[in-house]
């Protein structure tokens, strides 16, 4: 006799059946019948037109028969809401009941009964329950709150179970505890904003305690918890350390890796130099490397996880290589888990076993797996230098098994090789291009043209190996074409005599075939290059690379901080901040890293504040290979904040020696065919400057003459405060330089001669960049008008306010001091226009604490007058958006001494009422903002 | 917290569906089969798949997914530790876990999961406590409630709940008291070409039968406690006195129970039993290559290896194999090119050895991959980290308990690669 049974139907309609069986007087035959509706329930048929009957039968003292109609009921009340009233008086009663299982056993389900209507008669009996006398009703009611806050937020809150919800986190008994703990965290995740779990030392010693006793779930919700509070200095940090280890054994890996997020976080506020740092570090390693002889399922999320922790702190588990090593029946989930790590993890110490490993995988039969071993053999040649020829050895053998994917795979690598140790390896190209014919795929394609462009001089046929490839120009994908392209200026650019006819070949059929802007682009700035200015074409092509970092793949350090904080969750599983994928979106609060606060230091101190390394240490984070590909150019690599990019400098040379023809000493006699002008689109038209500095969005630096906002003069110095002489004044940004344009007046009775000046240190560092010129000795009621050219690379002191000058003005009578408050926008730069992709990037890593939020007042301009007229004092709009009929404008600016601002305006164009604009300001220097909404101010409203 | 979960065989039909919050469509399982079709074979499949609203995590044991359904931040071991509590507990219950014992159990499965979950929050997941509240079905038992209509609920409250020990309950009687201890150590160990180790390690446990009478209160000390230094307990052994003392003490759950389990990492010398000596050459432009294996004792510290099984995946190029063992028998599958031989015990007198030929698919180049040799055995009384109990001890009841001891050891994953 099983269960089996249940399903078995007959002619006249299973319906119809049951409800007679179910009707039935025979309290077994009922009961059989509940069974097999809950059997046809389980399998997924509608058997909810039994409803009514079914109810009818929860009045019982037969336990089991109470419990099957509950399930019922919990699966299809919220399908017949009007029916499931029916069900309140049973529970109600069931709430009095003297056996607290059947008291829990209603409150627990009431609770699942996701119909609005019954909620409100549910609150009496579930706030006795939560003061129940026994320990098992009252965990149940603990969750019975956090299940009736999700169907009825506003309920639970006005009904106060919150606060006693919070009351019982001081429970006696632990698992009511850890009960409410879940529920009040289920409840804060909905609801961010609220401050539901106070953490303060009292509760925290609570919950500790608690920690020893519960269940193994409850020590996770506890766990979790612990993780959200920060502990006010190193002691306690240490204290509460000392409590969570003891977790780092127990059976549950989920308790285990809960605890090892305390322990990480928490870790962050101990001195290094304490003997405990170093014993916690010891007591991390082995749990770990359990987690790894768990189920495959459950290595994968620690691996997730580990491969965080070894960004962090690699320390842990440097001894820990071997663990890491693949078994060939591992699924190939856990294997590329696991290779990932292995290369974090080498170093000159291990290399020898990693690469004698990463070989035998590379002869495995998985696909993916192979490719990635071969991938991981070229990063530990990137990685570890003493093992880079031993990688490139391994990786020749590999070529010499001519499976193709693993060639291909193997090339794409090399060529970082070669990046990264510039010759050094050259002698491997002959190899290389034996395999040419065989790399169908457009990464391998694309490494192999960069490999024959790059070393163009040093290959006999790279013009007839580069000319193959020109064949089929247009059915290869654009990472092979703009690589194509830019190989082949490289090749001309080496030997420009026999290759004239190719580049002007893959010139036209990338300016004039090709619909890809990229590429097209691409092609006129070459080829203008080319026509304009061959030397400095040379100068950019061939520039030299910078060396690509030997870490890849690292997460960003303020990115690694957050999710240390989100270690065991699904963000750990993902690498990415809840925020970026939650559903919905619901304001996540951000997590970072406690500062380190020593006990014996106050904690006010404002040096104590950045939790990750200095910048000076953070480690280059390099892209995916397959972004590095499109980019190899250099036109746009570079370092984030590095000045003008390269192309600048030689455009404007270019431009200046318009056509200057100085091919001819390149290519010594042939002539050069400029491009024809038909293929030049409009803009590039007859002044070919203005269409060169088009192309390179140079509009904002040569263009803009006209210059930034300039203020009215100002008296700076009151003539009878320096015994007649009166100094007006206002400062000046024009074509890149600033200047400071004084009006002098004698009101005294005798001549003034001998004119000087001098600034205090400021915080931009602001100086005279020439001596002050007073040509003529200064008569009484003369004026003379000066501009007085300033540089910023005085020495620099931080003023209060920010933008505070104080100058001293000497003459023939004495000398005499006054401060001025300098315009922010002074010292815009030209170049603060922030790439798109840039702008989001810094945008997401300044952190929230930065942001600040400023209103602009009357300023009845729509989004273009707003955006040119800021432009013309170099703050540049990056991108704009409509939402909801507001313009978004967001826009950088970089001042001189290279702090960027990032903003976002909005505007409310077609609402005469609301003429306000909002200002949020994000800066890594957070105190310029307000003087950099001052600014803005000034600048929208003149 | 977990929504739902959904139980799929490998033929890809949703056969259970639990829901603890609201119901969740089954069509959020469409993802699944996508990732499913996408991994080739069932191991394969990710553990965590995102859709657009929901979040799925599964495991895969006894040819069955196991899927939960979260739709908030949950940690996804949680979610892992707590699908294999369900198929551990499912085992207990009905001795194997399948499609066709789940379906015939359907209603205790449904009840067992509703006990083990409320609203997504683990609420009972100890089989002790479980079993009081929803005992199991035996044959007897449903024979003596359909005469008496007594039902398998059971209408008191799990008296170990709430007491400082919940994993025993409370009034266990037996006549014969008795205590069994299985330590059971498995070696998990890659060995290259040469025969050299690269890495090995040992995965042990001991696992434990306690039928004890009342509330016996058990200490365990060991010869050499240094050894443990990775260890995991049960939430029933006393962490400060192990810290302390290194002696494992502890009131014991009631019935089968892991007390321990312990890791003896790559940095220790593992000792590793067995060998295996290999020739497998396949010869360019020929259609026949060599196969020769044997399989020796190496430092078994004078005990006898049996069980012996040697498997081995080998290159798809191989169209079939004829080999002759010493001893055992071998089948080759020539559809899977899966090879195993079935060796029994090691002889040390007469190496047992698996030789002969391989049939290549003619005109082929030679395989690129080399096959590797997954071994399994096991060795009785020994524990091959040197793990030796001292002695058990009760305090609390007055009887004598009879008290045993068992030592074994097994590969785990034991592989040779050639």
């Amino acid at each position: 006799m099983t269960d089996s049974k249940y399903f078995t139907t007959t002619k006249k309609g299973e319906i119809f059946e049951l409800k007679a069986e179910l009707n039935s007087d025979k309290k077994e035959k009922k009961k059989e019948a509940v069974k097999k509706v809950i059997a046809s329930m389980t399998v997924g048929k509608d058997v909810s037109a039994l409803f009514p009957d079914v109810v009818n039968c929860m009045q019982t003292d037969n336990l089991e028969l109470k419990k099957l109609v509950y399930l019922y009921l919990m699966n299809y009340a919220k399908s017949q809401p009007d029916m499931a009233i029916m069900a309140v008086n049973t529970f109600v009663k069931d709430c009095e009941d003297p056996n607290p299982l059947i008291r829990a056993l209603a409150v627990r389900t009431m609770g699942c009964i996701r119909v609005d209507k019954i909620t409100e008669y549910l609150c009496e009996p579930l706030r006795k329950c939560l003061k129940d006398e026994d320990p098992y009703v009252r965990k149940t009611a603990a969750v019975c709150v956090a299940k009736l806050h999700d169907i009825n937020a506003q309920l639970v809150e006005d009904q106060g179970f919150l606060d006693t919800l919070k009351d019982l986190i001081s429970d006696s008994n632990p698992m009511v505890v850890a009960n409410a703990v879940a529920a009040l965290s289920e409840i804060a995740e909905s609801h961010p904003s609220s401050n539901l779990l106070d953490l303060n030392p009292q509760s925290i010693n609570k919950l500790l305690t608690a920690l020893n006793e519960c269940t193994e779930w409850g020590q996770i919700f506890i766990l979790d918890c612990l993780a959200n509070y920060t502990p006010k200095d190193d002691r306690e940090a240490q204290s509460i350390c000392e409590r969570v280890t003891p977790r780092l054994s127990h059976a549950n890996s989920a308790v285990v890796l809960s605890a090892v997020k305390v322990l990480m976080k928490f870790m962050e506020m101990l001195s290094k130099d304490l003997d405990y740092y170093g014993t916690l570090l010891k007591k991390l390693a082995p749990p770990l490397v359990t987690l790894l002889s768990a189920e495959p399922e459950l290595q994968y999320v620690a691996l997730r996880n580990i491969n965080l922790i070894v960004q962090k702190r690699p320390e842990i588990l440097k001894h820990e290589m071997k663990v890491f090593f693949v078994k060939y029946n591992d699924p190939i989930y856990v294997k590329l888990e696991k290779l990932d790590i292995m290369i974090r993890l080498a170093s000159q110490a291990n290399i020898a076993q990693v690469l004698a490993e990463l070989k035998e995988y590379a002869t495995e039969v998985d696909v993916d797996f192979v490719r990635k071993a071969v991938r991981a053999i070229g990063r530990c040649a990137i990685k570890v230098e003493q093992s880079a020829e031993r990688c490139v050895s391994t990786l020749l053998d590999l070529i010499q098994t001519k499976v193709n994917y693993v060639v291909q795979e193997a090339i794409v690598v090399i060529k970082d090789i070669f990046r990264k140790y510039p010759n050094k390896y050259e002698s491997v190209i002959a190899t290389l291009c034996e395999n040419l014919d065989s790399l169908d795929e457009p990464e391998a394609r694309a490494a192999m043209i960069w490999i024959v462009g790059e070393y163009a001089e040093r290959i006999d046929n790279a013009d007839e190996l580069l000319e193959s490839f020109l064949e089929g120009f247009h059915d290869e994908s654009t990472q092979v074409q703009l690589q194509l392209l830019t190989a082949i200026v490289k090749l001309f650019l080496k030997k420009p005599t026999e290759t004239q006819e190719l580049v002007q070949q893959v010139l036209s059929l990338a300016t004039q075939d090709s619909d890809n802007p990229d590429l097209r682009d691409r092609g006129y700035i070459y080829w203008r290059l080319l026509s304009t200015d061959p030397v400095a074409a040379k100068e950019v092509v061939l520039a030299e690379k910078p060396l690509i970092s030997e870490e890849t793949d690292l997460i960003e350090p303020t990115l690694l901080d957050e999710l240390i904080c989100y270690i065991g969750t699904l963000a750990s599983v993902y690498h990415k901040p809840p925020s970026a994928f939650v559903e919905g979106g619901r304001g996540v609060v951000h997590k970072t890293l406690p500062p380190r606060t020593a006990s014996n230091e106050s904690t006010e101190s404002p040096e104590t504040a950045p939790a990750g390394a200095p910048p000076g240490e953070q480690p280059d984070v390099i892209p995916a290979q397959g972004d590095l590909l499109g980019d190899l150019l250099n036109l746009d690599l570079g370092p984030p904040v590095s000045g003008p990019p390269l192309a600048t400098s030689s455009v404007q040379m270019g431009a200046v020696d318009l056509l200057g023809g100085g091919l001819d000493s390149l290519i010594g006699g042939t002539n050069f065919v400029a491009p024809p002008t038909a293929a030049v689109p409009a803009n590039l038209g007859a002044p070919i400057g203005s269409g060169l500095s088009d192309l390179f969005d140079l509009t904002s630096g040569v263009g803009t003459l006209s210059g930034s906002y300039v203020a009215p003069k100002a008296v700076w110095l009151p003539a009878m405060k320096a015994k007649g002489l009166e100094i007006s004044g206002t400062f000046t940004r024009q074509v890149g330089s600033i200047s400071m344009d004084l009006q002098l007046t004698n009101k005294a009775l005798q001549v003034m001669t001998d004119f000087a000046i001098q600034f205090n240190r400021n915080s931009f560092g602001l100086a005279p960049a020439a001596p002050l010129q007073v040509h003529a000795p200064l008569s009484p009621n003369q004026t003379v008008e000066i501009s007085l050219p300033l540089s910023t690379v005085g020495s620099v002191m931080k003023m209060e306010p920010l933008n505070n000058l104080q100058v001293a003005v000497k003459n023939n009578i004495d000398v005499f001091y006054f401060s001025t408050l300098y315009p922010l926008h002074i010292l815009f730069v030209e170049d603060g226009k922030m790439d798109r992709q840039m702008f989001l990037a810094t945008w997401k890593d300044i952190p929230n604490e930065n942001e600040a939020q400023f209103q602009i007042r009357d300023c009845p301009l729509n989004a273009e007058a707003v955006s040119s007229k800021l432009q013309s004092s170099n703050i540049f709009t990056v991108a704009r958006r409509n939402v909801e009929g507001q313009d978004m404008l967001y826009q950088s600016l970089k001042l001189t001494n290279g702090i960027w601002v990032l903003a976002e305006l909005r505007i409310q164009p077609g609402n005469p009422s609301c003429t306000d604009l909002e200002l949020s300001l994000k800066c890594r220097a957070p105190e310029v903002s307000q003087h950099v909404y001052q600014a803005y101010e000034t600048i929208l409203k003149n | 917290m977990i929504h739902s979960l959904f139980l799929i065989n490998s033929s890809g039909d949703i056969f259970l569906e639990k829901h603890w919050k609201s119901v969740v469509s089954r069509s959020v399982c469409d993802y699944f089969f996508e990732a499913q079709e996408r991994a080739t074979e069932a191991e394969n499949v990710p553990p965590v798949i995102p859709t657009p609203h929901h979040y799925l995590l599964s495991v895969y044991r006894h040819k069955i997914f196991f899927v939960a359904v979260i739709q908030t931040e949950v940690p996804p071991l949680f979610v892992i530790e707590f699908l294999h509590r369900v198929v551990d507990t499912f085992q207990d219950y009905f001795g194997v876990c399948s499609e066709p014992v789940i379906k015939d159990n359907v209603v205790v499965v449904y009840e067992v999961l509703e006990e083990m979950l409320d609203n997504g929050f683990p609420l009972a997941t100890e089989s002790n406590i479980l079993k009081e509240l929803i005992k199991p079905p035996t044959i007897l038992r449903t024979v003596v409630n359909t005469i008496t209509g007594s039902t398998n609920v059971g209408d008191q409250l799990p008296t170990g709940q709430l007491s400082v020990v919940p994993w025993r309950r409370t009034g266990v009687k037996y006549t014969n008291n008795e205590a069994y201890f299985d330590v059971i150590e498995e070696i998990d160990a890659i060995i290259d070409k040469s025969g050299s180790t690269i890495t090995a390690e040992i995965q042990g446990v001991i696992d434990a039968c306690v039928k004890l009478t009342g509330m016996p209160d058990l200490t365990l000390s060991f010869m050499n406690p240094r050894l443990l230094d990775d260890v995991s307990f049960h939430p029933c052994v006393r962490f400060k006195r192990w810290e302390s003392e290194r002696i494992l003490s502890f009131i014991p759950p009631d019935g089968n129970f892991r007390l321990l389990s312990y890791h003896v990492s790559a940095q220790n010398l593992v000792a590793i039993p067995v060998y295996v000596k290999h020739n497998i050459s396949f010869r360019d432009s020929s259609s026949f290559g060599r196969f020769e294996i044997t399989v020796g004792p190496k430092q078994t510290m004078g005990k006898t290896i049996e069980g012996v099984t040697v498997t081995s995946q080998m290159p798809k190029g191989v169209l079939n194999m004829s080999l002759t063992p010493s001893q055992g028998t071998h089948t080759f599958d020539p559809v899977t090119k899966m090879l195993s031989w079935d060796v029994g015990k090691i002889n040390p007198q007469k190496l047992p050895s698996l030789k002969g030929t391989m049939s290549l698919q003619a005109g082929a180049s030679k395989p690129d991959e080399n096959p590797t040799i997954n071994l399994q055995f096991k060795i009785q009384q020994l524990a091959i980290s040197g793990l030796k109990v001292n002695r058990l001890d009760m305090y609390g009841e007055k009887y004598k308990p009879f008290k045993g001891i068992k030592y074994m050891t097994k590969a785990g994953k034991f592989q040779v690669r050639t």
